[in-house]
Formats: structure tokens, C-alpha cells, sequence
């Protein structure tokens, strides 16, 4: 028997999902444009691989494969992932990280909603982990042609240092090393554009776009981009202030790698993530905070992936720490 | 070395002291466990389980002589209970003590109860009315169908009936899982 | 007076079809074939019948009275003759049935005698009794006697009344606000006098022009105290502690009475009600009620109580394709389990359902946490958490996370996009946590009871070797006086034997001289029965057999 509400919004999963993947088209307009045309073809292997990943898994496990596959979460994932992985990663790389996400972080869990970190960003964290070259080889933007980047892809002749520069945070980081290096002195010689990688800091406003597009769908709550911009402006501000020779501006934090993102797309996966509006404050600002540490700090370029998976953990603390108050408690919390 | 040893064993003694000490003095009245366990019991006082009612089953249960599946009242359930309380394993009911029945309660035939008081008498609960050579009835909500009455009738007036469903005692059944997929 | 207005976090706004049942009058339903009474008005109160099968009543007269604080009087809502008091189903989820009096009319329709109560010539509490003899409950579906919530009535600020009806497809309070404006207005105005309050709001959603404009019109010459107000359509703005937020912004938490904050709600049908029982001495013998949906002819009808729906539904004309008929709205309703159920106070709409007017839920996904409920849900809770301890039977943490405050307002469950019946698992935990916590009261009494049992028959042992102990020497100092000294030394050892031995020889005589009293005077067919009893209780215990007289 079916019990009341007997209507519903036509909202379903699907949904949800397609507006994610709708948002994510400018930002990889953007990059197929100004960057490299293969990513395309990085999106078309992710989803592939996802989404025969997600039906293997599903056939194991003796689940119906229609509903599963249609919500198009899988896609989401692989999206994601090819567009924070390198454009120049090996097919089997971009697949082999594919899988994990699917498979061991999504599936191994028990599937869509019951997995506690974020399935893309353990996939980065451990194809970085594993695979430290390869994940740190970036064209500059329009650096190669399509044919040279389809080659890399597909095999061949990897001359890694003739062709690969490395990314604008990474670029920094390792310039700073130099003795009487200042931010000012390498963002003058190197690919670097107005605040950012010359080209690369096009995607930022990109996914800010998207990110708009899903909040006016009311797909996300302003909490996580507003938590997560603003802690990384802050203490970026605070650290560049004090020495504006050896820290970057926030503008530039703001505009490379994984920020914008993370922002929008990223930390705001509903899954694995704090859902109290109090406990999204806390959950993206630490994640920016932790990611800037990392960046600047840290042993790797981009601290993004590794800082949600720690906030990951903490979700359950932060959500039962940050009830909101019941309609007609008083100062009470639920708990 | 040595006076590490020493040192170590020392602290052993002191704080073996201090908890000997304090399993003494803050040692709680009663037995709480029987408490918790006669709280988890269904309160019928059949007598069933081979006690003469719960409270003595309680108490053999946490000496160790009864074990946790010998209650057909509190039904699976209650061994669920008991196990999570007991930190046990569970076990289904013990077949020689009975099995699991929908609640009752009893009901004397009014036309045929001749009055003899041997049902009151054998009511655990002082569930039933009546005086000698008067008819006899249950008062309904206080029975706890333990069936102790049924036998001891001369007369075989008192049968038990399932407790119908009512408007208030309904309940929302737990919804059918629809759930077609988990990806 | 502008009055400024609140809101409450949450809600949705499911498209409203009121269009369909809202654009034509009242109408007065034809007297039915049969009205079928039930003596339980709600889940909680009961009545005692009062008539008897084949006797005549006329309309408005008493047929139940209400038993305990919740009960309300039941009354005939035709003249006729009542011809059976038997079990027949009543409006509610389980479709169980219950005890209900059943009246084939005569078509007179003849009104009882009924006076008017002169609210300044008697105490408040007489009117509140009043209004309990008039069985007035509230008819904005929860059926809670008006007598009770008036009963509290000290220190109360606002009396705010509930026209708000943001049920989609329900338009009988639209209706009756546009036609009876005045009246509501007029049974407003003796709920305040009988609470007390300083001022009336009436909250109105704003998608109700004309009724707004209705009750502006009767309330201008009433005073300033008294406004009428719209509020934004937004459901669940009709929901009682809801209305009263937004309204006054205070917060009723669950399990608190409005009386507690100064603040008291009624539904613009009750205030109706509560002027024809008071003004004219009328019973609640009928009510508005909404026939839309999947129907030919849908509009809002005025109902004797008791008219089984079926009968009504012809009224209507449902279509060919409808499966099922709702009763309440689309979001907090139930489904009707039989057309026999009668109309009942607190029955405000009935839809009738198609699958293309309300399609089956695509299949259930699991939750992914999106927070959509969260938003939507008016109390502030977290309905997923709630869903996952619920579905888990993790009833303690479900309370923890304040499961009863849910309103059952079905928010959550129309925006999940994961189309999880989130409100089912919720009506589920809560009904097991009541029967839970019966069977814990029903088990503490019996374990006290038993206790006690115990406790007595030890206390009677004890009295009775006292006694035995005090007659034993007694006995002994007799034999001793009387100077029989050679009494048996073993009767001095036991005094029990001796008192046992003197006691069977005493009973021994008395039985071959005495007949049980009890049997003299006695009808043939009652000796005849005893007689019989006797044979069977021989044959079951030969033993006693002898000493049967
Ligand atoms: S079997 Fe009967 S007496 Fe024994 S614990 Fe269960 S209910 Fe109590
Ligand atoms: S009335 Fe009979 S069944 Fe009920 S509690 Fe007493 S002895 Fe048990
Ligand atoms: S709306 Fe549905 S899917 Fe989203 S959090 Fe709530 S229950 Fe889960
Ligand atoms: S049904 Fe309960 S949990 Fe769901 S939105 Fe309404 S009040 Fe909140």
C-alpha cells in the first residue's frame, strides 16, 4: 500500500546527477579550448570505464543494473575525476583510477549513499601516491598539439621533461626552494597568466559558473563553496600579507588547481560530506584550511583530494556536534 | 632494573589496594542484575521457564543456573535482549519450555463458572474477581495470559483469547522495502 | 493593524488544485439511505450508547454520551429509527471497524427542541460543557474536543484562527469562509470571549482572495482586535504550530499545549460549529466537506455526520478510471480502506484517485544524503537521520534526534529525490515506540501485582500460624482448666492435628445436614443447568464426587 504524501516533486537522483554534469560543461568547454582537446577524450574513457566498472560490480553482487546505471552517479565520478587528473595520463591510468573510485571506494561499501569518503578523491589520492610522475606532468595550456596529446594517452614515446611542465602551484612551490626566489620573481618567467597558469586560471571562473548554475537549482547550499572560498581567501590574505615574497596572493590560491573545483563540486558531494547547515560551515572551512597547509607546506602540489578525505572522517563528529535546533526547542540541540 | 621492577610492582600493589578497596566500599546494594534482567522479562509469571515466575528466572539466569532461551512469552525478541545484555550469543527458544504464542488473555464462561475460587487463587497477578459460590471474571487489562488459571478450572470455563487488534493498539507496519537497487 | 508576520524554515509547494472544487456553492447533500453513527469519534475517546435498536431519535438528539476527558457527545444528525448497534469500519488508516450506531432516516429531518445558550448568564465552564454536550471537536482533521483546548484557557494573548487550508485540492474552509463569513467570524468571537484573549488573527493563505476578502468584509465592523491576515501559500503554513508561527512567531515545541505560550488555534469550521451550538444550541450534526479528484462533478457539499461515503461518492461521480480515494489531502491523508466508512467530524476533502492524477513513486534509491528533506522540513529535523535510525529500529536514537516532533507533514518525502516513503518509517517507529511502551506499563503493573501477591500470601501464612499458635494455647489452657489432664500427649505436642481433626469431624456433621442454600427458589431451566454443571464437574473430578451433596 502506498501512504501519504501521494505526490511527489519530480525530483529524482538522476537528476540531481545530470544538473552536476550540466554544470561541469563550461568549465570543460574551457579546458577542451583553451588547454587540451583531449580531455574529451579523457571524459569519454572515465565514463566508459565507470560505468562498465559499476555494472561488473553490480552483476557480482546480483543487483538489477537499470536503476544503478541510469543515476548517472558513476558518470559523476568519472567526470570528475578526468577533469583533475593530468590531460596527458595514460589511458590505463585514468581507468585503473576509474575503478578504484567505483569499485573499491563506492561498491565496497555497500554502493550509491553509503560510502564515507568521497570515491574521486581517494581515487586521486592514490593514483598520487602510486603514480607520482605521471600525476604530476601538466602541459602548459596549448603547449601540444591534439595529435601529440592522443599519442600520450594512447602509449608511446613519454619524453616526460620535454614536454611536461608542471602545475602553477607546483611551480611555486618548488621555485621557492631557490635561493632569493620570491612568488613575484617566478610568476614573471614562467606559464603563469594574470594570477595563475597561463590558461588553466581560465577554468576557475568556469566552474564558478557551473557552481552558480547548481545553486540556482538548489542543488547545493551556499555553505560549502561560501565556507570553503572564504577560509582559503582568509588565511592565503594572512600569510601574504605578513610576506607577500615567499606566500602567494589569494587570488592565485583562489584560481589554481582543485579550488574552484572543490569549491562547488567536490566537497559538495551530498554523500560523503556534513549535511547540518552549521556542520557544512565547519566541514568545507577546515577543508580549506588543511588544503592550504598542504599546498603550501606539504610534500604535494595540491592539497585538496587528501584534506577531504581527513574532513571525510570527521564527518560524523561535525554533524553530531552541529544539530540544528528543533522547531520549538529552545537553545536545546538535537543530538 | 631492579628498582624499575620494583618500582612497577609497587604501583601494582597500591592501585590493586585502591580497587580492592573500592569494589568494597562503593559496592552496590541489591543485584542489579537481576533487576536488569527481570526488567527485560515479560512479567507473565507463567512459570514456563521452570521458575516460579520471572523474578526467580532472573535470578537464576544471572547465577549462571538457567539459560538466556527458556522464556516463550518474551518470545525471540526477549532472548535478543537477553543476549545483548549478557553479552551472549543468541539462541532460539528452548522447544521443552514451550513456544511462542499471540498474546491472550483469558476468559471464563460466565454461564458455566460455578465459583469454586481456584482460579483466583491460582492468578499470579490477582487478575481475576469473584467469591465463593459467585461467578467469576477476568478483569481483561490486568491478565497477563499466563494460562496458570486454565487448568486448575473444575469446571473448564476459562479459555484463553487472542487479544484482537484494535483502532488503538494498531500500528504502522514497517514499510515493504521497495529498495531495487543499492549502487 | 498591520500585523507582522513570521515564517518557518521549510516547506513545499505542491502545485494546489483548488480550482476544481472551489468555483461553485455549498451544496446541500440529499438525506442518505442510512447513517452509521461510530461510538468512537476518535483514536482515543469512546462513547457510551444511549439508544436502543428499533427505538426513534430526531436530529440533534443525544445518542452517545462521551466517556472519560477526551470523549464528546454523539448525536443523531437525522430524525429516524435506529436499527442496529453493530461493528462497521471508520475513517481511519488501519480500516478497522467499530461499535456504531446505525439510523435508517425517516426523510423528516425533524429538529430536536434546542435552545440557545445566553453565554452572560452562565459560568465558563458550563459553556464549556455545553460545547462538550454538542460534541464539538475540531474539523481541521485531528478531531481534538474544543472543550479541552478551551479548558486551559488562562493568560491567553491571541486566539488565532486557522483558515489557512494548505492541503492541496481541500477548498470546504475556502468555501465556507466566502459563504459564512459572519458566522465564523461570530463563533470566533465566542471562543475568545471563552478564552479570553485580547486579539483574533485569522491567517488565510494568499491564494485565497475571495475568502480573505469575504472575512475582511465581516471583520470590519467587529473592532480592531480582531484582523484577518493572509499568509504566504506555503504548505504546511496550515499546520497548527506553523500558523501560529508565523502569525505571532512564537514556537510551540512538540508535546506543549498553545494555552503554555498565551497562544490558542482553531479551525475556521470548529468557530463554525461552536456559533451554531451556541447561538442556536445546534449539535454538530453535520459538516463541509471537499469532493474532488478523478470526479465529474467535483465542488464541496454539506454532510449529515454518518452518510457513508459511498453514498456521497455518487453525489460526485467519480470516473472509470479511478483506483482508490483519499481522504484528507494528498500530503497528510489516508487512504480510504472502504466505502462504507461514514463521513466523521474531522473528514474535510475526499479525493478520488487516478493513476495519472497521482502515479505510483518510481521505485525507491537509497538515500544520498542530499539534504533535501533537511530544507524542506518544517520542524528544523534531520529527516534522513531520522529515516536511518527508524529503518534500522533504532528507536532510542530516533527519539534522540526528537522523532516526535515530527509533524508527519510529508515534506520530506515529496522532495527526496531518492523517493524514499521517508513518512512511513516514521508513523512506524513512533506506533512501535507507543506499544512498547504499553507492554513496559502493562509488564511494570503485572510485576508489581505479582509482587504483591506474593507479598499477601505470606502475610496471610504468617496470620494464620499466629492465629493457629493463639488458638492452640487457648485450647490448651481450656483442657488444662477443665482439668482434663490426661488429654493425648500427642495433641499437646501438635495442636494443628487436634485443631485439623476437630475441624474435619465439625464439617463432617454439617454436611450430611445442610443443602446448598443457594439452589432453592431457582427457575426449572437454572436447576436443569446446575444439574448438568454437576454431572460434568463429577465426571472431571470423581474424587469430589462423594462429597457433592
Ligand atoms: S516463562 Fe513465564 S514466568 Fe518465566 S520468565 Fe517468562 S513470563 Fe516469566
Ligand atoms: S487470569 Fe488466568 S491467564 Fe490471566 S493472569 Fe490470571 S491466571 Fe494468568
Ligand atoms: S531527501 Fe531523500 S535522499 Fe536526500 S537526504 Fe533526504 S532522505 Fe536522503
Ligand atoms: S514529515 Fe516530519 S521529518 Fe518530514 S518534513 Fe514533515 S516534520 Fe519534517
Amino acid at each position: 500500500m502506498i501512504n501519504s504524501p501521494y505526490i511527489r516533486k519530480p525530483a529524482s537522483v538522476q537528476g540531481v546527477m545530470l544538473a552536476v554534469l550540466t554544470a561541469l560543461i563550461p568549465a570543460i568547454i574551457v579546458y577542451a579550448s583553451q588547454i587540451a582537446a583531449v580531455v574529451l577524450v579523457n571524459l569519454a574513457i572515465a565514463t566508459i570505464a565507470a560505468l562498465a566498472g559499476e555494472a561488473l560490480v553490480l552483476k557480482l553482487r546480483g543487483r538489477p543494473l537499470a536503476p544503478a546505471l541510469s543515476d548517472l552517479s558513476a558518470v559523476v565520478t568519472a567526470w570528475l575525476l578526468a577533469l583533475c587528473f593530468p590531460p596527458i595520463l595514460p589511458w590505463w591510468a585514468t581507468v585503473l583510477g576509474v575503478l578504484i573510485a567505483i569499485v573499491a571506494v563506492k561498491h565496497l561499501y555497500g554502493g550509491l549513499g553509503q560510502n564515507p569518503f568521497n570515491p574521486a578523491m581517494v581515487a586521486y589520492c592514490a593514483m598520487i601516491v602510486a603514480f607520482p610522475s605521471l600525476m604530476s606532468q601538466w602541459p602548459a595550456a596549448g603547449q601540444l598539439d591534439f595529435a601529440t596529446q592522443l599519442g600520450l594517452v594512447f602509449g608511446g614515446a613519454r619524453e616526460i621533461d620535454a614536454i611536461a611542465s608542471a602545475t602553477a602551484l607546483d611551480t611555486i612551490k618548488t621555485g621557492l626552494r631557490a635561493a632569493g626566489a620570491t612568488v613575484q620573481s617566478i610568476m614573471g618567467e614562467g606559464n603563469f597568466g594574470l594570477v595563475s597558469g597561463r590558461g588553466w586560471e581560465w577554468l576557475a571562473p568556469a566552474y564558478a559558473l557551473g557552481g552558480l548554475y547548481l545553486l540556482a537549482r538548489g542543488i547545493i547550499t551556499w555553505h560549502m563553496p561560501a565556507a570553503f572560498l572564504g577560509a582559503l581567501a582568509a588565511i592565503s590574505a594572512a600569510f601574504w600579507l605578513a610576506d607577500p615574497a615567499h606566500y602567494a596572493s589569494p587570488l592565485f590560491h583562489l584560481a589554481s588547481g582543485g579550488a574552484m573545483l572543490g569549491a562547488f563540486f567536490i566537497v559538495t558531494d551530498p554523500v560523503s560530506g556534513a549535511t547540518t547547515p552549521r556542520g557544512k560551515l565547519v566541514f568545507a572551512a577546515c577543508i580549506a584550511l588543511v588544503a592550504y597547509i598542504i599546498r603550501s607546506f606539504g610534500a604535494f602540489p595540491e592539497g585538496v583530494a587528501f584534506a577531504v578525505l581527513l574532513l571525510n572522517i570527521c564527518v560524523p563528529l561535525i554533524d553530531m556536534n552541529t544539530q540544528p535546533r528543533v522547531f520549538g526547542h529552545r537553545g536545546d540541540k538535537a543530538r | 632494573m631492579l628498582t624499575a621492577l620494583l618500582i612497577m610492582t609497587g604501583i601494582a600493589i597500591v592501585l590493586g589496594a585502591a580497587l580492592g578497596y573500592a569494589s568494597i566500599r562503593f559496592k552496590v546494594e541489591g543485584d542489579p542484575l537481576v533487576e536488569k534482567i527481570d526488567a527485560i522479562l515479560p512479567q507473565t509469571q507463567c512459570g514456563q521457564c521452570g521458575y516460579p515466575g520471572c523474578k526467580p528466572y532472573a535470578q537464576a539466569i544471572s547465577n549462571g543456573e538457567a539459560d538466556i532461551n527458556q522464556c516463550p512469552p518474551g518470545g525471540e525478541e526477549g532472548i535478543r535482549k537477553l543476549a545483548d545484555l549478557l553479552g551472549r550469543e543468541f539462541k532460539p527458544l528452548s522447544e521443552e519450555h514451550g513456544t511462542e504464542k499471540p498474546k491472550s488473555v483469558a476468559r471464563i464462561d460466565e454461564q458455566v463458572c460455578i465459583g469454586c475460587t481456584l482460579c483466583i487463587q491460582a492468578c499470579p497477578v490477582d487478575a481475576i474477581v469473584g467469591a465463593a459460590k459467585q461467578m467469576h471474571t477476568v478483569v481483561a487489562p490486568l491478565c497477563t495470559g499466563c494460562e496458570l488459571c486454565v487448568a486448575p478450572c473444575p469446571v473448564d470455563c476459562i479459555s484463553m483469547v487472542p487479544i484482537a487488534e484494535t483502532v488503538e493498539t494498531w500500528k504502522w507496519k514497517y514499510p515493504v522495502h521497495e529498495l531495487r537497487s543499492a549502487a | 493593524m498591520i500585523t507582522r508576520l513570521f515564517s518557518f524554515k521549510g516547506g513545499v509547494k505542491p502545485e494546489s488544485h483548488k480550482n476544481e472544487s472551489s468555483g461553485t456553492p455549498i451544496q446541500k447533500a440529499p438525506l442518505p439511505k442510512r447513517l452509521v453513527i461510530p461510538l468512537r469519534q476518535s483514536i482515543r475517546s469512546t462513547a457510551r450508547c444511549l439508544v436502543a435498536p428499533g427505538q426513534r431519535v430526531l436530529k440533534g438528539e443525544h445518542i452517545g454520551e462521551g466517556e472519560g476527558g477526551l470523549g464528546t457527545s454523539v448525536h443523531a444528525s437525522t430524525s429516524g429509527t435506529v436499527v442496529e448497534i453493530a461493528p462497521s469500519p471508520m475513517a481511519h488508516a488501519s480500516g478497522l471497524e467499530t461499535l456504531s450506531i446505525v439510523i435508517e432516516p425517516d426523510g423528516e429531518d425533524r429538529w430536536i427542541d434546542h435552545t440557545p445558550l445566553d453565554l452572560h448568564s452562565v459560568s465558563r465552564e458550563e459553556a464549556l460543557a455545553w460545547l462538550r454536550g454538542c460534541g464539538i471537536v475540531g474539523m481541521g482533521g485531528a478531531g481534538f474536543p474544543t472543550h479541552v483546548k478551551l479548558g486551559g484557557g488562562r493568560g491567553i494573548d491571541t486566539l488565532v484562527i486557522n483558515g489557512a487550508e494548505c492541503e492541496p485540492w481541500i477548498t470546504c474552509d475556502d468555501r465556507l469562509m466566502r459563504e459564512r463569513a459572519p458566522e465564523v467570524l461570530s463563533g470566533a468571537m465566542i471562543l475568545r470571549e471563552l478564552i479570553g484573549a485580547k486579539q483574533v488573527l485569522v491567517g488565510i493563505e494568499d491564494n485565497k482572495p475571495e475568502a480573505i476578502a469575504a472575512m475582511q468584509a465581516a471583520a470590519s465592523g467587529l473592532g480592531d482586535d480582531i484582523s484577518v491576515v493572509p499568509v504566504p501559500t506555503l504548505y504546511p503554513a496550515g499546520g497548527e504550530k506553523q500558523l501560529i508561527r508565523v502569525l505571532t512567531g512564537v514556537e510551540i515545541p512538540q508535546g506543549k499545549l498553545g494555552t503554555d505560550f498565551g497562544v490558542q488555534c482553531f479551525n475556521v469550521g470548529t468557530a463554525n460549529a461552536v456559533h451554531r451550538a451556541i447561538r442556536f444550541g445546534e449539535p454538530l450534526v453535520s459538516r463541509v466537506i471537499t469532493l474532488t479528484g478523478n470526479v465529474a462533478r467535483p465542488g464541496n457539499y454539506e454532510v449529515l455526520l454518518g452518510t457513508q461515503v459511498s453514498e456521497l461518492l455518487d453525489l460526485a461521480g467519480p470516473k472509470a478510471d479511478t483506483d482508490r480515494y483519499i481522504v484528507g489531502g494528498p500530503m497528510m491523508g489516508t487512504e480510504l480502506q472502504s466505502l462504507s466508512v461514514p463521513v466523521s467530524k474531522g473528514m474535510n476533502c475526499i479525493i478520488a484517485a487516478s493513476p495519472a492524477l497521482f502515479p505510483p513513486p518510481p521505485p525507491e534509491l537509497p538515500c544520498i544524503r542530499c539534504g533535501a528533506c533537511a530544507r524542506a522540513c518544517p520542524a528544523d529535523l534531520q529527516p534522513f537521520e531520522l529515516y536511518w535510525f527508524s529503518r534500522a529500529k533504532n528507536f532510542g536514537k530516533a527519539q534522540e534526534y526528537h522523532l516526535f516532533d515530527c509533524i508527519e507533514c510529508g515534506c520530506c518525502a515529496f522532495v527526496c529525490p531518492s523517493r524514499i516513503p521517508l513518512v512511513d518509517y516514521y508513523r512506524f517507529a513512533k506506533g512501535e515506540i507507543w506499544a512498547r511502551e504499553r507492554e513496559l506499563q502493562a509488564s511494570d503493573q503485572a510485576r508489581e501485582r505479582f509482587e504483591f501477591r506474593n507479598f499477601r500470601q505470606e502475610r496471610e501464612k504468617e496470620e494464620k500460624a499466629a492465629k493457629l499458635a493463639a488458638k492452640a494455647a487457648e485450647t490448651r489452657a481450656k483442657l488444662a482448666e477443665s482439668g482434663e489432664a490426661a488429654a493425648p500427649a500427642a495433641e499437646t505436642e501438635d495442636p494443628k492435628k487436634a485443631l485439623v481433626a476437630a475441624a474435619l469431624a465439625r464439617a463432617k456433621q454439617q454436611q450430611a445436614a445442610v443443602t446448598p442454600k443457594n439452589t432453592d427458589g431457582l427457575t426449572a431451566d437454572v436447576q436443569a443447568e446446575i444439574a448438568n454443571i454437576e454431572a460434568r464437574r463429577e465426571k472431571l473430578n470423581p474424587q469430589d464426587a462423594d462429597k457433592a451433596p
